[in-house]
């Protein structure tokens, strides 16, 4: 079946090493991490990747006050994006613009705050806020972005774990397809560093960053790799059907090629390699290519001892029947683990390779873990004079959700 | 504590809760709704801060004395003096 083209015509985002496509790609070529050592509440200092955009930029101060930071995070995104785009919504319906965010989790900041706060008041109630419910209600981040910009379509997230930033995507693309809207805002936002919850899950289980140097903790496919360092950010794409892009004479970020969404059913936090796989194949046939058109595979890896080795495994059957193998590399290396951006923003970062031919590295690995020596790795140093044509980007999440995206080059 | 300290204290609160608004000229027997984008949201955390900071509860029949800053002052003061 013949499927409407969809194409990317703004980008929006901050990440931990950049408020900007430009500023995060130039980073990401020159080997700047973007992680810190931050205070986290009941648990002292640990990495962690922090955003340092103007959230004033384009909120009130009493906006900021009622909101929430994965609110202002995505109404940041959301207004780059737009501007990127030379979109001025107020000369459109904004009743056919819909807002898709993926988000891993919300809520649990704010309620861990509350909790703090009547803490302070031996556990009273009643110095509960009355803003907790609308903070916290699963919606909030493409709410906040819908009541900024006064658009009166669909403005929802979408929860897949940190699957989600590719969800986000997917769904405007599909929402499109369908003809429910006319222009998408579609990606991922993540406020997780703000909560101790998360950083005191990771480390149960085993599987939170630690490094003496912070920007040396995200070290995915390196032998000494202990761990997921929680970054919050966000990416928020624009999205239009192809022939409206033309008429309108935007300038094309990528096409939408393929994608798939598929579910483990294995395990509550181990990945499967199998499925993972699978959803690499599936997406690839859904763009109608085969495993030679894709020129570079964006790894999910996100530093843990067993996931990046099942994520190299899953690829690496995938690509095994190719001569030369596609480029593989990660972002999370630069800006750890942004949960519900990662998908979204770990795109942007390689979308310029259409244009520059350089494909970034991942950094921070001093010793290859030979259970991650797959070909085609680009390693601490970026690669240049690649001709990429087509990105295929990973996201995988808990409880077995995993997501593959395919973008290509534009072409009319 | 006088009036004039109860509009302080109402003041320093005010510009917590609507951290834009000028609040250079409020006009003590205006309506703060009136004269500040101030909507019943606000009110309820003007509420919640009085119980806070000041350990000063207002029911809810009692909202309407909040109105101006003159009502505020007229309703709260006697209730910091009970505290002090």
């Amino acid at each position: 079946m013949k499927q409407t083209r969809i194409v990317i015509t703004g980008i929006g985002l901050t990440a931990p090493n950049g408020n900007s496509l430009p500023e995060f790609r130039r980073n990401l070529l020159n080997g700047v991490s973007g992680i810190t050592a931050v205070d986290v509440r009941f648990m002292g200092r640990h990495p962690a990747g922090m955003c340092t955009f103007d959230p004033l930029k384009y909120q009130k101060k009493k906006d900021v006050r009622i909101g929430t930071r994965a609110g202002g995070i995505s109404i940041y995104c959301a207004r780059e994006a737009l501007a990127d785009a030379g979109v001025n919504l107020e000369a459109r319906d904004r009743s056919r613009v819909g807002i898709y965010l993926g988000i891993t989790e919300h809520g649990n900041v704010e309620t861990e705050n509350e909790v703090y706060n009547i803490s302070q008041f031996k556990y009273d109630t009643k110095f509960w806020t009355h803003h907790h419910n609308p903070r916290t209600v699963a919606n909030n981040p493409a709410g906040e972005v819908s009541l900024n910009l006064g658009i009166t379509g669909p403005a929802y997230t979408i929860g897949a774990a940190c699957a989600a930033g590719n969800m986000g995507l997917i769904h405007a693309a599909q929402m499109l397809r369908l003809g429910e809207i006319d222009f998408a805002l579609g990606g991922g936002v993540s406020e997780s560093p703000q909560t101790f919850g998360i950083f005191a899950g990771f480390k149960s289980q085993n599987a939170l960053a630690a490094h003496a140097d912070p920007t040396k903790a995200s070290r995915p496919f390196d032998k000494a790799r202990n761990g997921i360092v929680i970054s919050e950010g966000g990416c928020i794409y624009t999205l239009e059907r192809l022939e409206d892009a033309l008429a309108r004479g935007a300038r094309i970020h990528g096409e939408i090629a393929g994608y798939h969404v598929n579910s483990d059913a294995t395990d509550y936090v181990l990945p499967n390699p199998e499925r993972q796989a699978e959803c690499v194949r599936k997406a690839i046939a859904h763009a109608g290519m085969t495993i030679e058109d894709i020129d570079l595979v964006n790894t999910h890896a996100t530093s843990t001892p067993q996931g990046d080795i099942q994520e190299c495994q899953a690829i690496a059957e995938v690509f095994k029947a190719r001569s030369a193998p596609p480029h593989i590399n990660n972002t999370k290396s630069f800006i750890g683990h942004a949960m519900g951006a990662a998908g979204a923003l770990e795109l942007a970062g390689n979308l310029p390779s259409f244009e520059d031919g350089v494909v970034h590295p991942t950094i921070n690995v001093d010793e290859l873990d030979p259970q991650c020596d797959i070909p085609g790795l680009v390693i601490n140093h970026p690669k240049s004079g690649a001709k990429i044509d087509v990105i295929l980007n990973n996201s995988f999440g808990m409880l077995g959700i995993n997501s593959t995206l395919i973008i290509k080059r534009f072409a009319a | 504590m006088t009036k004039d300290d109860c509009k302080k204290l109402v003041i320093d609160i005010i510009s917590d809760i609507a951290p834009d608004e000028d609040l250079s000229a409020i006009k003590p027997e205006i309506r703060l709704r009136d004269q500040l984008q101030l909507d019943s949201m606000d009110f309820l955390d003007i509420v919640m801060e009085l119980r806070k900071r000041h350990g000063i509860e207002v029911p809810e029949a009692d909202y309407s004395h909040l109105a101006s800053l003159e009502s505020c002052a007229e309703y709260l003061t006697p209730k910091f003096a009970a505290k002090a």
